[in-house]
């Protein structure tokens, strides 16, 4: 027996595809989530608005609350450790979290290195903005990915941006002759042996979530049909009007994303979205997606 | 000669299953809405794959799903469920206790193998079939009606009653057609 290979790791995240990831801060948020059809719930303490309303530095969170949430759901339970910080990414492995996020959310402790993702049993998921950067991850472990869009802000234009930008560079690599793999590892500051294998298969050889910005139905569904093979949803469902219902709309968007009318149906009556944001109104220094490298 | 084989697409590895169907020479229908199982021709068989099945089960309700399903299986068609699949198809679940379609004589246990830290890769006791095991259900009870396919460490993880097949691990994942083969031929 071999206990968390890679393809082990990687196995799960093929398990969570086709759902809806749901930011939660609290047992009862957590039960809302899995009776609405979530796949798994993200254990923090609180969600990425609220963080950039309140300010600070944002940690991980609290071990006692991310142990009350995993007593209260059957479904993977995740957390966020900050960009760097090995040193909560092992306590959340010795809490046994399903999946580790270490997230741009979340104040980096660490602004030179990311975590050695290699080194844990735990799975790793990390957000990136481009193809480099999906690839460095990878480099380090992670068998999970999300588009990092802007999270907090209700609005999904970056979230569409770096999904787009994702898929046009594999698209690109896909194209380009052998001798041209190297230069453009170079140009995307990616492990060459990581551009090889996207070039061949056409695709990351890790699943692909999107996040940050996700706050409708067609959010969800339109990161679907850019290429998103899940979805996470943080400030969105719980900042609404109607949680359990915005929740159960989101994770039919999921799966019915190529359905218009399904998406028009589960879109009806959904009270307020929360509040967005309008990124011409956010400083430079207040973008989340631009921590990490 | 290939048959047109059904994966349930509400969530999950449903594609790992479609590559390994149509590597058998099968031709290959997404099943998302009771429509996708008659629709364009009947399907010759269907899986049941791997995902969180608390969240299959939602979407099987919220679809209209639950009697389309339940009429193709018992209607005799080869069924083959993976991991949250077998969930689905057994009888008793515990771990907590949810509903199922009862297609197979077996009770099983949410996660009973442990939280992800404590998934595996493996070989079956017959040396027969690559084990990729996720937070993987464990069988607890085998009806009489019941045989065991393959065991790992003496207990059994696949098992056949009558058109279904049914397995705790991930054979789509180990690239493995085997059970693919035992259940719809190819």
């Amino acid at each position: 027996m071999e206990k968390s290979t890679f393809r082990v790791k990687v196995g799960l995240a093929e398990m969570l595809k086709g759902g809806v990831i749901m930011d939660v801060v609290n047992a009862e948020q957590a039960r809302i989530a899995e009776d609405a059809g979530a796949t798994a719930v993200m254990a923090l303490e609180r969600v990425p608005a609220q963080i950039r309303k309140d300010g600070g530095v944002a940690r991980a969170s609290d071990p006692e609350m991310i142990q009350a949430i995993q007593k209260t759901v059957n479904i993977p339970v995740m957390a966020k450790c900050r960009i760097g910080h090995f040193m909560e990414a092992r306590i959340l492995e010795a809490l046994e979290v399903d999946f580790i996020d270490e997230s741009e959310v979340l104040t980096p402790a660490d602004e030179e290195f990311h975590i050695d993702k290699h080194g844990f049993k735990t799975p790793f998921v990390c957000g990136c903005t481009d193809l480099g950067e999906a690839l460095r991850r990878i480099g380090e472990g992670a068998a999970m990915l999300r588009t990092k869009g802007e999270a907090g802000t209700g609005n999904i234009v970056e979230g569409v941006r770096h999904l787009r930008t994702l898929r046009t560079q594999i698209r690109r690599l896909s194209v380009l002759g052998h001798e041209e793999l190297m230069t453009e590892a170079k140009k995307l500051g990616a492990p060459y042996a990581l551009v090889e294998e996207v070039a061949k298969a056409g695709k990351l050889p890790v699943p692909n979530f999107a996040a940050g910005g996700i706050a409708t139905p067609a959010d969800a569904a339109l990161c679907m049909a850019l290429g998103a093979e899940a979805v996470f949803v943080g400030s969105g469902i719980f900042l609404s009007d109607d949680p359990a219902r915005r929740a159960r709309a989101i994770v039919e968007a999921a799966t019915y994303w190529e359905d218009p009318k399904r998406l028009a149906e589960v879109s009806k009556g959904l009270g307020a979205a929360m509040a967005g944001i309008e990124m011409g109104t956010l400083n430079e220094s207040d973008r989340l997606a631009k921590r990490g490298w | 000669m290939g048959k047109t084989i059904g994966v349930l697409a509400l969530q999950g590895g449903f594609e790992a299953h479609a590559k390994i169907l149509r590597g058998l020479g099968h031709a290959v229908r997404e099943v998302r809405a009771a429509a996708d199982l008659t629709d364009g021709g009947g399907l010759d068989g269907l899986v049941f794959p791997g995902g969180e099945s608390s969240t299959m089960l939602k979407l099987i309700g919220f679809s209209g799903l639950w009697e389309p399903l339940d009429a193709f299986v018992r209607g005799g068609h080869p069924v083959l469920a993976t991991c949250a699949g077998m969930i689905l198809a057994a009888t008793g679940v515990s771990g907590p206790e949810q509903a199922s379609f009862g297609w197979l004589d077996v009770d099983v246990t949410r996660n009973g193998w442990g939280r992800q830290v404590h998934s595996f890769e493996a070989v079956s006791d017959d040396g027969a079939v690559r084990l990729v095991f996720i937070r993987a259900p464990r069988l607890t009870r085998i009806g009489a009606g019941v045989t065991v396919l393959h065991r790992f460490e003496g207990e059994p993880i696949t098992v056949r009653q009558g058109n279904v097949v049914a397995a705790s691990f991930h054979p789509e994942l180990a690239d493995e057609p085997a059970l693919h083969a035992i259940a719809f031929g190819g």
